[in-house]
């Protein structure tokens, strides 16, 4: 994804300075030319077959299977059913219907707010440490770490610490600081939702910081020296200086980091352990639910492929927005 | 859209993507007859001490026959699932433990070796089998799907000394009574009953054995569902009420999935416990054999008309074999092992269930006083749950369905008839 982007970054990063470089680069012609390319892209192309396209064909062949139990050893037993498990899981008049309708809610709000967050921590850390000072090194590699762990690991003792009896949490927020009279549960309940976007914004927001502060490295330091002579604030020099300059870098940023909260799986089925509670129904672990915990896999991948669809949408029309913000500010 | 755009909304799709992508892998099969691969399901403390208490007999079965087994422990968490991708997928292990509730669910994939009466010959004979085990192992009228290992029933566990210091004399035999005791015994951070909420798996076998003293059902003579009857409802209900209605469960226990119940009567932080041979468990917890009492589970003190005597499910252990093993007669030759008179006195003694076999349990280790309720339930009082295909569907809906009721109750929101209801019918709705 990044690589796809450097190079437009690159010559925007003199915003004032015209276009002429684009496009008109000369490249290099011969016989060589058109074969290179494509050796070069050929693993990566295998891989992406292998990896995503073929598995993503499958699935959508599987939600016009009834595959269940009788029928998952050989696909080719199972009948077809053109769209029946469209319409059985996307009747909102239905039960299962109006689950994945909750939960794709819920899934929504927790990635908005969870990007939100992540972002606006991000940004914080990033600008704080951008200038030199003593033990930044060790700041940086601290806000590092939760990205570092591995997320199993990560999330077990979160949810060690959430436990309503021996947890961490309200050992201190109830027995040492006695903040609350009861103990409150974390895990099950409206808290669980909280919780969980807790978790999410600690596991994600180390990458928003990571990318904005290399996004940062690219600001030249003059814009600021002379946004300092014209008087320009702390905040003035924020919003006009480093935002615009980290405009390309956050249009990827927020786009990747929606698309991994939305489809985040780890997170939620290790705090929660296979079946969340219903304020904090993620749609992945939902589907999870619906396919392998009912056995039930034509079900799960028609709401997969739905999902599929909507975040297409979401990430069409995302780019269609930013990119023409981007061609009017040209 | 350029050519730029392009390439974000190509990554783009290709991340939004990863979702569909999912999907069960399992190991390779054992290529060589000379190796079997066989998954064992997790009876001991943890999965260490499996292994510590399993592999000397693969030694030995290794030395008897030249087969080497290679054993993973998997934990029940994980076990239906990795069983379903390797009847799925045609690969993965050659011999696995089911619980024996799976096996209609299992048999219904077609990816598990019929113990037709030629093969269970093979592994011994089937008179050698206690026969209500057997009828634990498949559809009704159909080869068995898989051959007993261990059997089990539930049983009420209850803390001597905190029955005498509260003066009660003697184990309740009826839910009634049960919650009587729970109030006096649920006192300064103390608990009279301990439950494991959050396991699906957990709640559905009470969810059975409820129903039945209700006169309930889980699923009619066809086969369909019948999740949302009267007697289903408060069978759940009067379930939930120990903890929603009764008191006498720790809220807490609604976050329960890791037998941390078992540990909390260890402990003594709750003086009842209904389990599946706990004993085993409890001694690892350092809890002394002399320290709790072992009771038949309670019944309702005036069932309802069509209310059945059962108060545990059949439960246990089954031994099944994939049929995409390239080594049948070493699998069979391996079930044969572990059935044996000799391996059955050993695993079922360290583990405190009972043998799966009739030869087997003239040991005295079986007339224990936790083994010899255990037995008697068997006997007498034990009911095999639905052995339908849709069983674990069953297991997993409900079962959910009660660990929200859970948290409900803990989360101090009512549970009412209409509530268990609804939670029913929506569990329902989702059987196809």
């Amino acid at each position: 994804m990044a690589t796809s982007t450097t190079a437009p970054n690159a010559d925007r990063r003199v915003p004032r300075a015209g276009s002429p470089a684009r496009g008109a680069a000369r490249r290099p012609r011969g016989p060589r030319r058109s074969l290179l390319p494509y050796l070069l892209l050929a693993p990566a192309i295998v891989l992406e077959l292998a990896i995503h396209v073929i598995p993503m064909v499958v699935g959508v062949w599987m939600s016009l299977l009834e595959l269940t139990q009788f029928h998952i050893r050989d696909w080719s037993t199972a009948p077809f059913v053109g769209l029946e498990n469209y319409r059985a899981t996307l009747d909102l008049n239905s039960a299962a219907g109006k689950e994945l309708l909750h939960s794709f809610w819920v899934t929504l709000i927790y990635s908005v707010l969870s990007v939100g967050f992540a972002w606006l921590l991000g940004i914080a850390a990033a600008v704080v440490l951008q200038k030199p000072f003593r033990g930044r090194a060790i700041l940086r590699a601290l806000f590092l770490t939760p990205y570092a762990l591995p997320v199993y690991t990560a999330v077990i003792t979160w949810s060690f610490l959430l436990q309503r009896d021996t947890g961490l949490v309200n050992h201190v927020l109830v027995d040492q600081l006695g903040l609350l009279n009861e103990r409150p549960f974390w895990l099950i309940g409206d808290n669980s939702f909280w919780s969980l976007l807790v978790v999410s914004v600690w596991r994600n927001w180390p990458f928003a910081f990571l990318c904005l502060m290399a996004g940062l490295q690219n600001v030249p330091g003059e814009l600021y020296e002379a946004a300092a002579i014209d008087g320009a604030g702390f905040w003035r020099r924020l919003r006009s200086v480093t935002l615009p300059m980290l405009r390309p870098v956050n249009l990827v940023l927020l786009l990747v980091l929606f698309l991994w909260t939305f489809n985040d799986f780890n997170t939620p089925y290790v705090l929660f352990g296979g079946s969340a509670p219903e304020q904090a129904d993620l749609i992945s672990i939902h589907i999870y639910r619906s396919s392998f915990k009912t056995w039930d896999f034509g079900s799960g991948s028609a709401m997969s492929v739905a999902l599929l669809l909507f975040l297409l949408v979401v990430s069409a029309a995302y780019l269609l927005i930013t990119n023409r913000r981007r061609d009017d500010h040209a | 859209m350029s050519r730029r755009h392009l390439g974000i909304f190509t990554a783009a799709v290709l991340a939004a993507a990863s979702l569909t992508a999912c999907g069960g892998s399992g190991d390779d099969s054992a290529a060589s007859p000379k190796t079997l691969t066989y998954w064992a399901s997790n009876q001991g403390a943890s999965l260490e001490a499996d292994k510590t208490t399993l592999q000397p007999e693969l030694d030995k079965f290794e030395k008897q026959t030249g087969i080497k087994v290679n054993l993973e422990v998997v934990p029940w968490s994980d076990l239906l699932n990795r069983l379903l991708a390797a009847a799925a997928s045609g690969k993965g292990p050659d011999v696995v433990n089911i619980g024996n509730t799976w096996s209609a669910s299992l048999q219904a994939t077609g990816a598990l070796v019929e113990f037709d009466d030629a093969t269970l010959q093979a592994v011994g004979g089937k008179d050698r089998i206690v026969p209500a085990a057997l009828a634990a192992a498949g559809a009704p009228g159909k080869p068995p799907a898989a051959v007993p290992l261990y059997s089990m029933a539930y049983s009420l566990y209850y803390n001597k000394k905190a029955f005498a210091d509260a003066g009660i004399t003697a184990p309740p035999t009826t839910w009634e009574q049960l919650a009587e005791d729970g109030k006096k015994l649920t006192k300064g951070g103390k608990w009279g009953l301990a439950i494991e909420g959050a396991n699906p798996s957990e709640n559905a076998h009470h969810a059975f054995t409820f129903s039945q003293q209700y006169g309930g059902d889980w699923f009619d003579s066809a086969g369909k569902p019948t999740f949302d009857t009267p007697q289903n409802v408060s069978a759940i209900k009067r379930y939930v009420d120990f903890m929603a209605a009764d008191k006498i469960t720790n809220p807490s226990n609604a976050e329960y999935a890791q037998n941390q119940s078992v540990s909390d009567f260890a402990n003594g932080k709750a003086a009842m416990l209904l389990w599946q041979s706990a004993g085993s468990n409890l001694k690892t917890q350092n809890m002394a054999a002399d320290a709790y009492g072992v009771a038949p589970v309670p019944f309702l003190a005036s069932p309802p008309a069509g209310g059945k005597k059962v108060n545990s499910m059949v439960a246990g252990i089954n031994m099944a074999v994939f049929k995409h093993t390239k080594n049948k007669d070493g699998a069979l030759s391996f079930v044969k092992f572990m059935t044996s008179d000799e391996e059955q006195t050993l695993l079922n003694k360290t583990y405190g269930s009972l043998p799966a076999v009739k030869t087997a349990g003239a040991d005295p280790a079986f007339s224990a006083p936790e083994q010899k309720s255990i037995q008697e339930t068997l006997v007498t009082t034990a009911a095999p749950l639905p052995q339908v295909p849709d069983e674990s569907t069953f297991e997993t809906l409900v079962g959910t369905a009660m660990k929200e009721l859970f948290a409900d109750a803990a989360s101090g929101k009512p549970v009412t008839e209409q509530s268990v209801k609804a939670k029913l019918t929506d569990a329902q709705q989702k059987m196809r």
